[in-house]
């Protein structure tokens, strides 16, 4: 197992109660000035983070900003991540410290960046993610566990549901491969490929 | 067996499909700008790689660049840096670059179809979820993260689960001052922001072929903001007029045998999609929305929703939060208020078209004094043919101040911003809170309502000013 697979996450988990969080929220325009990838999770949800742009006046009610919850699993409402293609939004919630999203309802291109930067996006049902939510806030040391190979999330002595993942997608993120590199051992069916065209 | 248009391009671009997982797909076209592509050309070099195949990616700067005095070096460090990154990167792999003072410069989703570089029955990406706008030319073109763009560098293929299909049909006759932009903002309205989402959208019926192809980029170009991979409008004479003699468009006889497969580009006629939906556009006034997501619009003589009025709890925070942020109550009508700003641009609307149009409603006229108004051409060939046709002259004397061609206050990336708190008619795709700026509060209308709004300083009904009666 490399260093980015992913397999079994036990943790507890912050609740960010919000529909349609789009990939502008979650990492602003302004700050995707960087040309390398790292150090996008001090923005991370920075103008709900933070009051009037300035970094020492926090927005007290902000779950990321309630000391009570932590952990490496955000739950959050259905259509997370939707707008912008920016990959930033992905490697914001990574950088932050996440390793797991949750939601009931994920936006395409997010989903696709997120396991590609080996952040699991796990889609459980409405009333699911109601448990969660309402168990998190009820008890925020409470843990949830994702489970990738028998994919299954679970709450601490509680429910327990089953996600879907493809298989091809499963195998790539428990042995840390890219889809790069099975696109590069593929050159030369794509050289083939084009031939035909 | 009978098909649609998307399963038709689909299949022929598929290399391979793994079983339980993606298909590897081929792709014809590949548009990269400053911001999404540095990670991935550093990715590139890491591995040792070089671009596979280097003629089939295009490069400008958009999104980050400044719209006053692009001659001038760029003063915002961290954004030279990126620009120059771009410049760099183009150089060193040998990817075509129509940066800054380049005369094809500007806002790639605009630029592409104007240089006659998007051709019906490509495969096209960029790292930008406004992609869909090609689909205008009855192509499959979608938005990708940065790694995606580093596989299309690196391989020319990405790999994609196949979306379902929808198809919209949109019939009859438009009513006067309504144009392409409410047509969508109104599909977006009925359907959610999220009500694409896993689809691909064929946009099909009689309103959607008597439009231009500038109108039918609009459209196409919104189907993210219903959560949609992308959307397409199958190519016909109108697409092929707009084609013929552009820069990179096939000439002589091999326009003629491109023609021919153009064609026959279309959904069967008994082809089943996943879903359909049915407007009647008769049922469209001008829009605008009220919401932080574009999904929360209305005609522009409705009245903001009611939260109190919504059963379900989750959609009645949803709502509240979103009209708290925008400062708006329900029940009311936001026709008549005050606006501080208005902003004419970005890969939805500033196409030529876009600016015949306002120009031919605002000439003679003068903005009111209160408001601000910014017109961004969408790239250096709009700019030169805004000047051209003297429309720059309506514009300054109508005191629309003109700038350079970018992404501009639509995103709020450089230094044009929406001031906190303020107000802004845009006649761009986003009204997510401080998409245009921390804390502005952006309003979603056609170039002909935000012109309107321009010259009275209130939300305005553009209908009024073309003296025909609203439906």
């Amino acid at each position: 197992m490399n260093s980015k697979a992913i397999s079994v996450v036990t943790s507890t988990a912050v609740p960010l109660n919000i529909e349609n969080v789009d990939t502008d929220q979650i990492i602003p325009a302004r700050f995707l000035k960087a040309t390398n990838r790292e150090g996008f999770g001090k923005n991370l949800f920075r103008d709900w983070r933070y009051i009037d742009n300035d970094e020492n006046k926090p927005h007290e009610d902000f779950v990321l900003n309630q000391k009570k919850y932590s952990g490496k699993i955000l739950v959050a409402g259905k259509n997370f991540g939707c707008g912008s293609s920016r990959e930033h939004a992905a490697w914001a919630i990574k950088d932050y410290g996440f390793d797991v999203v949750v939601s009931s309802f994920f936006a395409d291109i997010f989903r696709n960046n997120a396991l590609n930067n080996f952040l699991l996006p796990v889609v459980v049902s409405d009333g699911f993610l109601h448990k969660l939510f309402t168990a998190i806030i009820a008890d925020p040391s409470k843990e949830i566990t994702v489970d990738l190979p028998s994919q299954t999330i679970t709450l601490a002595g509680g429910d327990s549901e089953t996600f879907q993942i493809s298989d091809y997608k499963k195998t790539c993120l428990l042995n840390g491969y890219d889809d790069i590199n099975y696109l590069l051992s593929q050159r030369a069916k794509i050289e083939a490929f084009e031939k035909s065209i | 067996m009978s098909k649609t248009l998307f399963e038709k391009i689909w299949e022929k671009h598929v290399v391979e499909s793994i079983a339980d997982g993606p298909d590897v797909l081929y792709i014809d076209k590949h548009f990269i700008h400053e911001v999404t592509s540095p990670q991935a050309f550093a990715g590139l070099e890491k591995r040792g790689l070089p671009v596979f195949r280097p003629q089939k990616t295009i490069a400008t700067a958009d999104h980050n660049v400044p719209t006053l005095h692009q001659e001038l070096p760029i003063k915002e460090a961290l954004s030279r840096k990126q620009v120059e990154k771009l410049t760099e990167n183009c150089a060193k792999y040998g990817v075509e670059l129509y940066g800054l003072g380049h005369p094809f410069q500007g806002i790639v989703h605009v630029i592409g179809p104007e240089l006659g570089i998007t051709q019906p029955g490509m495969t096209i990406v960029c790292g930008d979820s406004h992609t869909s706008t090609h689909g205008a030319f009855g192509t499959i073109a979608f938005g990708i993260g940065t790694s995606e763009v580093e596989m299309t560098l690196a391989t020319q293929c990405i790999m994609q689960g196949k979306p379902k299909v929808m198809r919209i049909n949109v019939e009859g006759k438009l009513h006067p001052g309504v144009v392409s932009k409410d047509i969508i903002l109104h599909i977006i309205s009925k359907i959610s922001a999220s009500g694409a989402t896993g689809y691909f959208v064929e946009y099909a019926g009689s309103t959607i072929r008597s439009l231009s192809m500038e109108a039918r980029m609009t459209i196409c170009n919104m189907s993210i903001e219903m959560g949609a991979r992308g959307g397409m409008i199958a190519p016909d004479e109108v697409t092929f007029a707009y084609m013929r003699g552009r820069k990179f468009a096939p000439q002589g006889a091999d326009w003629d045998k491109k023609l021919e497969e153009w064609k026959k580009l279309k959904s069967d006629d008994d082809a089943v999609f996943d879903r359909e939906l049915n407007i009647d556009a008769g049922d469209i006034e001008p829009m605008i929305t009220y919401g932080t997501n574009p999904g929360q619009g209305m005609g522009i003589s409705d009245t903001v929703p009611d939260p109190e009025k919504l059963q379900d709890e989750s959609e009645r925070n949803a709502l509240r939060k979103s009209l708290t942020y925008m400062g708006f109550k329900g029940g009311e009508k936001m026709k008549g208020m005050h606006v501080q700003n208005v902003f004419i641009g970005s890969c939805t609307n500033s196409r030529i078209e876009d600016f015949r149009m306002i120009a031919s409603l605002i000439k003679g006229k003068k903005k009111s004094p209160d408001i601000n108004v910014m017109i961004v051409p969408g790239s250096q060939q709009v700019a030169a043919q805004i000047v051209k046709e003297g429309l720059d002259k309506i514009f300054t004397e109508s005191g629309f101040f003109i700038r350079q061609p970018g992404c501009s206050a639509c995103l709020g990336m450089n230094e044009d911003k929406v001031p906190a708190g303020e107000y802004c008619v845009s006649t761009s795709n986003r009204n997510f809170e401080g998409r245009q700026g921390p804390n502005a509060r952006t309003i979603l209308a056609s170039p002909l309502t935000a012109a309107a709004t321009a010259l009275t300083g209130k939300i305005s009904d553009v209908r009024e000013l073309l003296n025909v009666n609203p439906a």
